[in-house]
């Protein structure tokens, strides 16, 4: 009930819940803007007229998508100092640059030439149009790599230290933010499945078209399409995982131990819990079934790295508690005589440690005074819910496993101009239509629920980082964006269905009847 | 290359460029779509105007949200205090920014009058509601926010919605709503055919008129009705962003102090009154496109007028004034500074020439015959 959620609890909910609706836009813009540059490429290349039907009906789809994309959207980038103006102090330094550099980079490049896609198709001639959309192409995806390095650094804070004459985080290495190994698995992977949505998508649809016997010869080249950049797509979201970069942080190894709920580090290289029953209480899974050297592999790269277990992670946890009290003591000490040398320096020293004495603040004020048990405590709090992790973690590669097996199918069927003649796999690719959106929500859960208690990890934890709002004002909000945003996601879906409905416009006659008369369309203008 | 005193500096002005980016490219379609139930009274009327605006009012829109990215790469602690202070009129403007991109696109899938008529006024709301909110901010700028920190530099904010929308902050969001209707007509008396661009003319001159008034109204109540603040202790100008470690006062008067030590700032005031009257009498020329440049100026008079009025402060701290926001202790990191600062210098010209090379291709007044020739095509 709401009455027992504090503010905290709200916050986290009305961040999780707007970057949720978000994410159902976001990966559908990715891959579709790629679709689309596809398709008007082999427009222009080869000037038959219905690639450029084709190009404006899943245009159409595009640009409702889109809509809700920048709507949804507009709210992230000043969530951060409405909810979490501790956060964005504290951090701003680092964080706010990529921020930034998305809107000037990115979103301007999309944002501009998004108009230009839809009203130059007359003003523009067949290269220049061309050039708007793969511009409009190129701006989503920039986007999504200025995100990912922002969200990457929040991950595996890298590249920063912590200056007590401002009270925050400050910037040190710029180049090591960019290239954080972190950001750059995230970027291919959550490219990547944005590829695969978008691929689904068309891949469904036009499923759809070939079952009821409409729009075949649109809905035979876009699966085409679909089959392969989809099959190339599906590969690489699973080969390029985002736990590649699982292993670069301390937090990082926790978040892949508790999606494993492996409670003691095993000799390399570790094994995979294919099934399991997580036990957060008695700190055990029970009933596993497990692969060998799978886990080794995936995590490490490699036969030899070890991958270490939750028990010995919270026990270094605890060593880093205590040194982080060091660093507090030194801070506090600093705040009563800004000239004190000696504190300055303890600080300096065990600075990289201040984040989990932080930890303790959930405990009691005075955290210098902590007990051995609080300590304990507080460092058993660096382990996220096991049993969530490991179920989306799950669920989200099988996802990810059916997504090939799909399209190889598709691949295989189109390779075989086959398409229309299996009615299964035309059903099987239809009810496929929700499945990527669901593997995106749960990647999305993994990383960030899995990133908890920190908000950055080992820098400053969630529960520091709020606003001091009222919950009365939060919860205000809350529940207008969770109105707006329904009632908006239900016109979404009633015109996105009305649009397929409808179809892509008829053929032009004097143009359909010869397609090489296509090559010269009539430019207006 | 730089020192920390001058990338402050720099960013100080680059945040008011970016400001009056802001108000003068997605200003205007702010205005047009507040002008929308009165410059167009049948669908296809309405059409018109929506359409001046259809293809560019995306790239427009992210003058806002760089503004909110800029801030919080350079200005951290004001992204913090006042995004996280102005929570419930932040909302406000989110709510009325969510209707607009929906409202442009669903509006024309669905021909039923009544669908129609809910995102007119979906669009009316979304352009009104952040032109009035946005002046609003400016005016409790000018009066001082009520927050304060510890010593760990956590803000407490002990204002309310009510307290933001006080008469003077009111009078800044006339001042607001005023000007960016005389540029939304400018724009309309510039790309729409008639009948609407006569009936813009119409509105965009009521509205410069006002604005002149409303402007020099608020100038008279900060100059007697309102304390600025002041730093009295050494100012270290390229010191740690700490805003703990100066002393400020509260004093009347202290907002015009900028224009008696540096006269060439009256030139701020001077060109929004200017840029208005120029509206008006090149309008009456026939001169729609030198027009809306005036208007432009204008736009940027009004906002560096609040801007040099009240530097070297960002948001003053009406409840503790020594925990006011300046340029001098508010600022990202010297790195970050430079960092933002080069990756300005390179994409801003960028953004500029492909912006201007779209309204190109654009370029035409948008008519009746065309939007009803072009039902699917366009908005």
């Amino acid at each position: 009930m709401t009455t027992a959620l504090d503010l905290v609890q709200l916050s986290r909910l009305q961040f999780g819940l707007t970057a949720m609706y978000h994410f159902l836009f976001v990966p559908l813009t990715l891959g579709l803007a790629v679709l689309l540059g596809i398709m008007e490429s082999v427009y222009v290349m080869t000037g038959r007229e219905v690639w450029r039907r084709m190009t404006k009906f899943w245009g159409v789809l595009f640009g409702i998508n889109f809509a809700m994309g920048v709507a949804t959207g507009i709210t992230m980038e000043f969530q951060f100092g409405m909810n979490w103006a501790y956060y964005s102090q504290y951090v701003g330094d680092i964080f706010g640059a990529p921020l930034a550099i998305e809107g000037l980079m990115a979103f301007f490049l999309e944002a501009t030439f998004i108009g230009l896609f839809f009203f130059g198709w007359d003003r523009l001639s067949k290269i220049g149009h061309l050039v708007v959309t793969w511009m409009v192409a190129l701006g989503s995806n920039l986007s999504a790599l200025w995100i990912l390095v922002a969200n990457g650094w929040m991950q595996h804070p890298v590249g920063s230290r912590f200056n007590p004459d401002t009270m925050r985080m400050e910037v040190t290495d710029f180049m090591a933010v960019i290239f954080n190994p972190v950001a750059q698995a995230k970027f291919v992977h959550t490219v990547s499945a944005g590829y695969v949505t978008g691929a689904v998508f068309v891949l469904s649809i036009s499923a759809l078209y070939l079952l009821r016997g409409r729009h075949v010869d649109i809905a035979k080249r876009s699966m085409t399409v679909a089959a392969s950049f989809g099959l190339a797509a599906a590969l690489s979201v699973v080969v390029l995982g985002d736990e590649s970069g699982y292993t670069a942080g301390e937090n990082q190894k926790m978040k892949i131990a508790a999606i494993e709920a492996m409670w003691d580090t095993e000799p390399a290289p570790a094994s995979f819990t294919l099934f399991g029953l997580p036990d957060q209480e008695a700190r055990r899974t029970d009933y596993e079934i497990k692969v060998p050297w799978m886990l080794g592999l995936i995590a490490t790269r490699s036969i030899d790295g070890e991958v270490p277990g939750i028990n010995q992670l919270v026990a270094h946890a605890q060593t880093r508690i205590r040194s982080g009290l060091v660093a507090y003591d030194g801070l506090q000490r600093l705040q009563a005589d800004r000239n004190d040398v000696e504190a300055r320096a303890r600080l300096a020293a065990h600075a990289d440690d201040l984040g989990y004495a932080l930890l303790l603040k959930a405990i009691r004020p005075d955290i210098l005074a902590a007990t051995d048990a609080e300590i304990q405590q507080a460092a058993w709090s660096t382990v996220p819910g096991v049993s969530p992790l490991f179920w989306s973690f799950r669920l989200m590669v099988g996802l990810g496993f059916f997504f090939i097996g799909l399209f190889a199918v598709a691949f295989t069927l189109a390779s075989l101009r086959r398409l229309h003649g299996s009615r299964l796999f035309l059903r099987v690719a239809l009810w496929s239509l929700p499945l990527p959106w669901i593997a995106a929500e749960l990647g999305w859960y993994v990383a960030e629920v899995g990133r908890q208690p920190w908000v950055i990890e080992g820098v400053l934890p969630t529960f520091l980082a709020v606003s001091n709002l009222s919950t009365g004002s939060v919860l205000t909000t809350l529940l207008g964006f969770v109105a707006v945003y329904s009632v908006l996601l239900i016109v979404d879906v009633y015109l996105m269905t009305k649009a397929i409905r409808q179809g892509p416009a008829p053929a032009e006659p004097e143009l359909s009847a010869e397609p090489d008369l296509a090559a010269a369309p009539a430019a207006a203008e | 290359m730089f020192d920390y005193e001058i990338l402050r500096l720099i960013w100080w002005a680059l945040l008011g460029i970016l400001l009056i980016g802001f108000a003068v490219m997605d200003g205007f379609d702010l205005g047009a779509a507040t002008l929308l139930p009165f410059v167009g009274r049948t669908d296809a009327e309405r059409r018109v105007v929506i359409n001046t605006v259809g293809p560019v009012w995306e790239g427009n829109q992210v003058w806002f949200i760089l503004g909110g990215g800029a801030i919080f790469a350079a200005w951290p602690p004001l992204y913090a205090v006042a995004f996280s202070g102005f929570y419930l009129a932040m909302f406000l403007v989110l709510f009325a920014l969510i209707l607009r991109p929906v409202a442009f696109k669903f509006r024309s899938k669905i021909e039923h009058p009544a669908w129609r008529r809910a995102w007119d006024g979906a669009l009316f709301v979304g352009g009104l509601v952040p032109s009035l909110i946005f002046g609003v901010a400016f005016g409790n700028v000018l009066q001082g926010a009520p927050f304060r920190f510890d010593e760990t530099l956590r803000m407490t904010y002990e204002g309310t919605l009510l307290g933001l929308l006080n008469p003077f902050a009111l009078l800044c969001g006339l001042v607001s709503i005023a000007m960016l209707v005389m540029h939304g007509g400018a724009w309309l008396a510039l790309k729409a055919a008639e009948p609407v661009a006569a009936r813009a003319v119409t509105f965009m001159h009521l509205a410069a008129i006002a604005l002149m008034a409303l402007f020099a109204v608020a100038g008279l109540w900060v100059t007697i009705g309102i304390d600025g603040y002041a730093i009295t202790s050494e100012v270290a100008h390229a010191g740690p962003s700490n805003p703990l470690l100066k002393q400020v006062t509260r004093e009347s008067g202290a907002w015009l102090a900028n224009y008696g030590t540096h006269p060439w700032t009256l030139a701020a005031p001077v060109l929004a009154f200017l840029g208005a009257f120029g509206v008006i009498a090149l309008s009456g020329l026939q001169r729609p496109g030198l027009a809306i440049l005036a208007s432009a100026l204008s736009v940027a008079g009004v906002i560096a007028t609040a801007g040099l009025s009240v530097f070297p402060f960002l948001l003053p701290s009406s409840l503790d004034p020594n925990a006011s926001l300046t340029v001098w202790d508010a600022s990202s990191s010297r790195l970050t500074l430079a960092i933002m600062l080069g990756a300005t210098a390179v994409f801003l010209p960028v953004i500029l020439a492909y912006t201007a090379w779209v309204y190109r291709v654009l370029r035409g007044r948008v008519t009746l015959a065309y939007v009803s020739d072009n039902t699917t095509s366009t908005y």
